[in-house]
C-alpha cells in the first residue's frame, strides 16, 4: 500500500475516497444495515479502485510530474453515478464511478457468448430481458483538465452552484466549468512581475459553502484572503484580509514559518473558517478580520525544538483540518501518529492515536497524552520520544455523523463515536 | 554525492565547532546560533530535487528566513564597512572583537590572520568592479563562522552587500524557477570544480576543519579558475591569492 494523500467524505457519507502517492484512489463504501449480520453496519468496505493519474513527464522543462493525488472532492449526487474530482500536481480529472449489477440477455442477433447468431436460424423475435449479475463499478474519466497550472495546484473547490470549481497553485487561482475543459478563468494571481521578488505563496483555497460568489484563499505568511466574485474578473483584491498581529513577545526567526497556513476551510453553516498553522488551530468568524474568535494549540511543546524541526524538515508538513457535521468540534493531525480533537462547547480536548497496537477492533481509543517536562507520568510519552515520521496529516469526519477517517502513512484508520 | 557530502561536513562541522569553543564560552552565542541557521537555510535552498521540481512554498519560507537573518545582521553592525585605508586600523579593533567568536582557540593562540587583514582589506575594496562584485558578496553572503576566512568576507558595505545578496538569493530563486537541465548542471558542475581547488588550498592554511567552506562554494554562481592555485604559502600570499581567484571568475 502507498502513503495516503488525501481522505475525503462524499456529501451522505456513504462513500469515502482516499488518494494516494501512487496515483492511486480507492473508495470506501458503507455497509448497509444487514440484520444477518447487525454488527457489520458502519463498516466501510472497498468499493472501487482506479488508477486516477500518472507519472508524465515534462519535456520542456525536463521535469517530472508526480502522480501523486493532492486532493480529492466529490461532486453532489444527482442521479445514479458518483462524481468525484481528482488532481495532481498539474492535471484535475473527473472521474465518473458507476455501478452494474444487471445484464441484458437473449437478444436478436447475438447469443450469450457474443457471437453473432446464423440470420437464417432466426425464427422469432424476442424482446432481450434485464437479469441481476454481479455488482461491478466502473470508474471513467469524463473529464480532463490540464495545461492550466504553471505551478503545483494545492486545492481545488467544488462551488455551491454544482456547476463551476476552482483550483489553486502556488500563485494563482482559476475558475472552471465542469463541462468546459480547453478554458478556464484565472481569478486570483499574486506572482510578481519579478520572481525575485517573491515572497509569499497560495496554501489553500475554498469556496464559501452556500454564496457561490464567496472564496477565500490562505498565504505562506499567514493571512486569508476572501474575495467576492462579483467585484472584478480578477479577484486580486480582497474583500476582506483575515490576519491576526504578531505576538513580539514569542517573534523568532521561525516566526513566519510558523504563521504559514496548511489548510483552510469553512464551517458547514458559513458562517466560520478554520486555518491550521504548524502550531495551532484557529477559527475565524467571517463578520471579524482582526483575530481569529478561538484558538487551540494542537502541540505547543514543539515550539521548544523548532530548530530541530527546521533541520528535518519537519517545519515544512502540512496538517489539514476538519469539521464534524454540527460544527462544534474541530479535528487535526499531530506526531506520533497521534490526532487531536477539540470541542468548541465544552472547551474540551483529546489527543488520540493511529495505530495498529491501540487499535483493536472494536476496542475503545484511549486518550494519550505528551509530558512537556518534569517528571513523566505513566503512560504519558515524553516529546524526545515522538515519532516525526509518523505524522497524521489528513483526517475527515463524516458530514452528519460521529464517524472519522484518520490516514496515517500508508495505513487508513475508522473509529466512530462508541455512543453509536 | 556531492551535495550529501557537503551536508554531512556542515553538521560535523558544527559539533566540532562547539567542542572546541567550549573551552571559551559556555554556551553557543546568539550570534552563533543565528549564523548555523543562515548556513542551514542556504543548503537547504541549494538542495534541489533534480528530477522533481522543488516545492515552491518551502523555498519561498527558507529564503524568507534568510533574508530576515540578513536583515538583521546587517542592523547589528555584524556587516561592517569598510571605508577608506585611514579608518583601517579601527576597522580592524572591530574585525578582531567579531572574529575572536568564531575563531578556533588554536588559531587564536597562533595569531596568525590578523596582521592580513590591513592588506586584504585593500584588495578587497579594490576588487568592487561590477563583474567581480557579485562573486565576492555571494561569498560574503555565507559566513561560516568558524572560517576566518569567510569572516574577512563579511566586511563590506551593508548597503552593497545586501544588493548582492538579494541578487545571489534570487539567482538561486531563478534557479527553483526555471529549471533546465542545462543550468541546473552547470551550476553544479562548476561547483564542484571549485570545491575540490579551494578546499585544498585552504587545508593548507588552516589547521581548522572544512565546515565552513561548503556553504561559501554553493553559492558561488560562476566558476572559479582553478588553474594555478595548488600552492599554499605564507598566509599573506595565500589571501591574496584567494581574492585573485574568485575575482577572475
Amino acid at each position: 500500500a502507498d502513503i495516503i494523500s488525501t481522505v475525503e467524505f462524499n456529501y451522505s457519507g456513504d462513500l469515502l475516497a482516499t488518494g494516494d502517492k501512487g496515483g492511486r484512489v480507492v473508495i470506501f463504501q458503507r455497509e448497509q444495515e444487514n440484520k444477518s449480520r447487525p454488527l457489520s453496519w458502519g463498516e466501510y468496505n472497498v468499493y472501487s479502485t482506479f488508477q486516477s493519474h500518472e507519472p508524465e513527464f515534462d519535456y520542456l522543462k525536463s521535469l517530472e510530474i508526480e502522480e501523486k493525488i493532492n486532493k480529492i472532492r466529490w461532486l453532489p449526487q444527482q442521479n445514479a453515478a458518483h462524481f468525484l474530482l481528482s488532481t495532481n500536481d498539474k492535471t484535475i480529472k473527473l472521474w465518473k464511478i458507476s455501478e452494474r449489477d444487471k445484464r441484458a440477455e437473449g437478444y436478436n442477433l447475438k447469443d450469450e457468448d457474443g457471437r453473432l447468431r446464423d440470420p437464417v436460424r432466426i425464427k422469432e423475435l424476442r424482446v432481450p430481458i434485464l437479469k441481476p449479475m454481479d455488482l461491478m463499478v466502473e470508474a471513467s474519466p469524463r473529464r480532463i483538465f490540464a495545461n492550466a497550472h504553471t505551478y503545483h495546484i494545492n486545492s481545488i473547490s467544488v462551488n455551491s452552484d454544482y456547476a463551476t470549481y476552482l483550483s489553486a497553485d502556488d500563485l494563482r487561482i482559476n475558475l472552471w466549468h465542469l463541462e468546459i475543459t480547453n478554458r478556464s478563468f484565472n481569478i486570483v494571481d499574486i506572482k510578481p512581475p519579478n520572481m525575485e521578488e517573491l515572497t509569499e505563496v497560495i496554501t489553500a483555497a475554498e469556496f464559501h459553502p452556500q454564496h457561490c460568489n464567496l472564496f477565500v484563499y490562505s498565504s505562506s505568511k499567514g493571512t486569508i484572503s476572501l474575495c467576492d466574485m462579483r467585484n472584478a474578473a480578477l479577484c486580486d483584491h480582497h474583500s476582506k484580509l483575515f490576519e491576526e498581529p504578531e505576538d513580539p513577545s514569542s517573534r523568532s526567526f521561525f516566526s513566519e514559518i510558523i504563521s504559514s497556513i496548511s489548510d483552510v476551510k469553512f464551517s458547514h453553516n458559513g458562517r466560520y473558517m478554520m486555518t491550521r498553522d504548524y502550531l495551532s488551530v484557529k477559527v475565524w468568524d467571517l463578520n471579524m478580520e482582526k483575530r481569529p474568535v478561538e484558538t487551540y494549540q494542537v502541540h505547543e511543546y514543539l515550539r521548544s525544538k523548532l530548530c530541530s524541526l527546521y533541520e528535518n524538515d519537519c517545519i515544512f508538513d502540512k496538517f489539514e483540518c476538519c469539521w464534524n457535521g454540527l460544527d462544534s468540534t474541530i479535528m487535526t493531525g499531530s506526531y506520533n501518529n497521534f490526532f487531536r480533537m477539540f470541542d468548541r462547547n465544552t472547551r474540551r480536548d483529546v489527543t488520540l492515536e493511529a495505530s495498529r497496537e491501540s487499535s483493536k477492533a472494536r476496542a475503545v481509543l484511549k486518550p494519550r497524552k505528551v509530558c512537556t517536562g518534569g517528571k513523566r507520568k505513566k503512560d504519558e510519552i515524553s516529546v524526545d520520544s515522538l515519532d516525526f515520521n509518523k505524522k497524521i496529516l489528513h483526517t475527515a469526519w463524516h458530514p452528519t455523523e460521529n464517524f472519522i477517517a484518520v490516514a496515517a502513512t500508508n495505513n487508513l484508520y475508522l473509529f466512530q463515536d462508541k455512543g453509536n | 554525492m556531492f551535495v550529501r557530502g557537503l551536508k554531512r561536513k556542515c553538521f560535523d562541522g558544527e559539533e566540532d565547532i562547539e567542542g572546541t569553543l567550549a573551552g571559551i564560552k559556555a554556551i553557543p552565542s546568539y550570534n552563533l546560533q543565528r549564523q548555523s541557521l543562515l548556513d542551514m537555510s542556504l543548503v537547504k535552498l541549494q538542495l534541489c530535487h533534480m528530477l522533481v521540481e522543488p516545492n515552491l512554498c518551502r523555498s519561498v519560507l527558507i529564503a524568507n528566513t534568510v533574508r530576515q537573518i540578513q536583515e538583521e545582521m546587517t542592523q547589528d553592525g555584524t556587516w561592517q564597512m569598510i571605508n577608506t585605508q585611514s579608518a583601517g586600523q579601527a576597522s580592524l579593533d572591530r574585525l578582531v572583537s567579531t572574529d575572536i567568536l568564531c575563531r578556533s582557540s588554536r588559531e587564536q593562540a597562533e595569531g596568525k590572520h590578523v596582521p592580513g587583514y590591513g592588506t586584504f582589506n585593500k584588495d578587497f575594496e579594490g576588487d568592487q568592479g561590477q563583474d567581480s562584485s557579485e562573486t565576492m558578496s555571494t561569498a560574503s553572503s555565507v559566513q561560516a563562522p568558524r572560517n576566518l576566512q569567510s569572516n574577512v568576507w563579511e566586511m563590506e558595505n551593508p548597503q552593497e552587500s545586501k544588493g548582492n545578496f538579494q541578487k545571489s538569493l534570487d539567482q538561486i530563486f531563478e534557479t527553483l524557477e526555471n529549471k533546465s537541465p542545462n543550468s541546473v548542471e552547470d551550476l553544479f558542475s562548476e561547483v564542484d570544480n571549485s570545491y575540490y581547488d579551494l578546499d585544498t588550498m585552504l587545508t593548507g592554511m588552516m589547521s581548522n576543519t572544512k565546515m565552513g567552506h561548503c556553504d561559501g562554494l554553493e553559492t558561488f554562481s560562476s566558476p572559479t579558475n582553478t588553474a594555478s592555485n595548488s600552492n599554499c604559502k605564507s598566509d599573506l600570499n595565500e589571501l591574496d591569492h584567494i581574492v585573485e581567484i574568485l575575482v577572475e571568475s
